[in-house]
């Protein structure tokens, strides 16, 4: 028999709301020299940071907006018209009640104090540009394990984050990342001891405030040898009516043996662009596994990648989609294999409402020289509306003998009898499609750990009720 | 007032008169079984009292308990006590049958009230005992997969579970073999009440055996030709439809 647990108290539906500014740090709008002189000026960054910073802002600006591939969509973002860096001008709080009211207030009604006593090993809250608390649960820390927000761990730990920084994820691999690598504020920084094996999962949330606003979070997280270690991300932001930029960079590191779950729930207004690189290194048999929900934004585009570097690495993107109204949701996965014997297993499920539009791409490559690698590709799609909209672009390049690749897509649509058939047992319109949808993501969604697959679910009925009349 | 009453109702279908000015009334805790060859509209009399919506009504109302049923949407004539057990119910892929049921029931209860698992659960496996269904049955997708004669059972129980007040079987013998029709009319049979009044759409006399109704009615293009008691139901199977067809052009009998 099984039975619900109670939901994770953060109600991201509840996440459209904001508190008056109160930045004593603002790097004004515009991109300059001069922007990246002032952050890292005010976050006192090491001499090589501030040399990375520049470099990044040259490769930004000679690169062009991926619009010949991606979506026309983009150039709506007013790269002039966005303040870069703003915070509160506080350090970093390790307890909660050292934390600026304003901000606190926020949290709370997000509910993240409460989540952290319940069941979470550790908490980082990001408000705008910078880390406001950030704390571990004593034993944790005992293990050795490092949670901090990336300034900290830049300067703190320069051993570990050196050499590890931008390695997995080249300032230049996209317009974005490049941005990323030039303003980055924010984001955790994550060591895991060898063999140590964190029990509950570390948690950051990040929550844009402002309007005219970007964040840029950095995140790295490093699993030594033989260690685990899972991470959830949480996103919201009010709806203002000037489009946001989130443009995030996240880089994981599994060495040998190591394994690395990565979740995201990001519910973000309708008016966010959200512009991510994330990617994974996976050493010998070592695993790391993306699971990531897409709800909200106007325009996400986001592949999670996983790069199998050692012997029997395994890399695996589960994602879940859901475009709604005047939404697009551009997603999917990367999977370099470039060991023998490694295995990739991609499941993508996306849901189109309305004039939603989902897109899925994904790649996967293997190389010639390569024996025994293994990917399996789903990706399904489900269609709520006639126009609705949903594309795949699949591109799984395999070469050599004695490696398999499987790849199998769907679409299907809610129909009208079914409707039908749920309101005949007493269902509304909106909770008979959110049912569907959740049926829809059933399977994909019981492979998540439990708290974050009864938010989901919350999630998608919440969507639902506001898209149908 | 406690019963469900057709008045005069003509539906159209793109334009097409399906149901062509039918009168009938099921009073609560009563069995009416509704009977008639294939095209008579008794599938379309039972989507238009569930509130379908491709169907038109040109003329006529139709009444729950002294409610006008036509002002309400589907879902609200559901919470209101009306249960259509379909003729081919649909497949809700991922959705399993004690998550549907569960939130079927919680779409009844008022705002901010929680339905209780542990009884909800116990009540399930009540009812899935008395339909001889293995409790593993909870546990898959509505409908997904499913043989003929577990979808009727399963309609079976939903009915069982959210405990209507009138319900329409559409043709819910069709496509079962002689085990499975016992079992079904054995588990309506056990619904049987003063709180319930069943309106039985069958093609056949065959489901009367099991399930005996106290009124039955004959529907031939699009109205009601005949009514009688239960035995109407053995002289149409002896007859045929040809007879009742030509009775057709006399004046409706009463019950």
């Amino acid at each position: 028999m099984k039975t619900e647990t109670t939901a994770i108290n953060i109600d991201r539906g509840k996440g459209d709301f904001f508190y008056p500014e109160a930045h004593v740090r603002d790097a004004g709008a515009g991109l300059s020299e001069r922007t990246i002189h002032y952050i890292a000026d005010v976050k006192e960054d090491p001499d090589w940071v501030r040399d990375f910073r520049l470099r990044a802002l040259k490769t930004f600006l000679e690169k062009p907006l991926p619009t010949h591939w991606a979506s026309k969509e983009l150039e709506a973002i007013d790269f002039d018209k966005i303040r870069y860096y703003l915070s509160p001008g506080t350090e970093t709080k390790r307890s909660w009640e050292d934390v600026p009211d304003d901000i606190k207030r926020t949290f709370e009604r997000l509910g993240i104090p409460e989540q952290e006593r319940k069941f979470l090993a550790g908490v980082e809250a990001q408000f705008d540009s910078e880390a406001v608390y950030s704390n571990i649960k004593k034993a944790v820390g005992e293990q050795g394990v490092i949670f901090v927000g990336s300034r900290e761990g830049l300067k703190n730990y320069p051993e570990i984050f050196r050499p590890w920084f931008s390695k997995v994820i080249p300032v230049g691999d996209n317009k974005f990342s490049a941005l990323n690598s030039a303003v980055f504020s924010g984001g955790s920084f994550i060591y895991v001891p060898p063999g140590v094996k964190v029990k509950h999962p570390l948690q950051a949330y990040f929550r844009i405030n402002a309007e005219n606003f970007g964040q840029f979070e950095r995140t790295l997280i490093i699993a030594d040898e033989g260690s685990e270690v899972t991470y959830m991300e949480g996103c919201t932001a009010p709806k203002f009516n000037t489009p946001t930029l989130h443009s995030a960079v996240v880089e994981l590191v599994a060495l040998k043996g190591a394994k690395i779950q990565y979740i995201t729930v990001q519910n973000w207004a309708s008016n966010v662009f959200n512009l991510v690189t994330k990617r994974g290194l996976a050493e010998e048999n070592a695993e790391v596994k993306w699971i990531d929900c897409n709800i909200g934004s106007r325009l996400t585009m986001k592949y999670p990648g996983v790069i199998m570097k050692g012997r029997k690495a395994r890399g695996e993107v589960l994602s879940i989609a859901l475009a709604n109204d005047g939404q697009h949701q551009d997603t999917g996965a990367k999977m370099i294999h470039a060991a023998d014997e490694t295995t990739s297993n991609i499941v993508s499920k996306s849901i189109s409402i309305g004039k939603g539009r989902a897109t899925y791409r994904g790649l996967v490559h293997v190389p010639k020289h390569l024996k025994n690698c293994k990917n399996n590709t789903e990706c399904d799609a489900l269609l709520i509306n006639a126009t609705s909209r949903t594309d795949t672009y699949p591109a799984i390049t395999v070469r050599g003998t004695g490696n398999a690749v499987q790849h199998e897509a769907s679409v299907s649509q809610v129909s009208a009898e079914q409707i039908f058939y749920m309101q005949q047992r007493g269902l509304s319109e909106a909770q008979a499609m959110s049912l569907s949808v959740n049926g829809f993501v059933n399977d994909l969604v019981r492979q998540f750990p439990m708290e974050y697959s009864v938010e989901l679910k919350r999630l998608i009925e919440l969507e639902m009720e506001g898209s149908v009349g | 007032m406690n019963e469900l009453r057709v008045e005069n109702l003509r539906v159209a279908v793109a334009d097409q008169e399906i149901v062509r000015g039918l009168t009938l009334t099921v009073p609560r805790g009563e069995v009416h079984a509704l009977m008639g060859p294939n095209g008579s509209g008794k599938s379309t009399l039972a989507k238009v009292l569930a509130g379908h919506p491709d169907y038109r009504v040109i003329a006529g109302k139709i009444f729950m308990d002294g409610e006008n049923l036509l002002e309400l949407e589907a879902d609200e004539r559901a919470r209101r006590g009306l249960f259509l057990a379909f003729q081919y119910p649909s497949e809700i892929p991922g959705v399993t049958i004690a998550n549907f049921l569960r939130a079927a029931l919680q779409a009844r209860l008022p705002e901010g009230e929680e339905l209780e698992a542990t009884d909800y659960y116990a009540r399930l496996y009540e009812k899935m005992e008395l339909l001889g269904m293995d409790r593993s049955f909870t546990s898959r997708a509505v409908n997904e997969g499913f043989s003929g004669g577990e979808k009727k059972r399963a309609e079976i129980l939903q009915m069982a579970m959210l405990e209507p007040k009138y319900a329409v079987l559409d043709e819910t013998d069709s496509g079962l073999d002689i085990d499975a029709l016992k079992t079904v009319a054995h588990g309506v049979n056990s619904l049987r009440g003063p709180n319930l009044g069943i309106l039985l759409i069958t093609h056949y006399q065959r489901l009367l055996n099991y399930i005996v109704p106290d009124h039955v009615h004959v529907m031939v293009g699009g109205r009601i030709v005949r009514s009688g008691r239960k035995e109407l139901a053995l002289e149409l199977e002896e007859r045929g439809y040809d007879w009742a067809r030509e009775q057709a052009a006399e004046p409706v009998l009463t019950r």
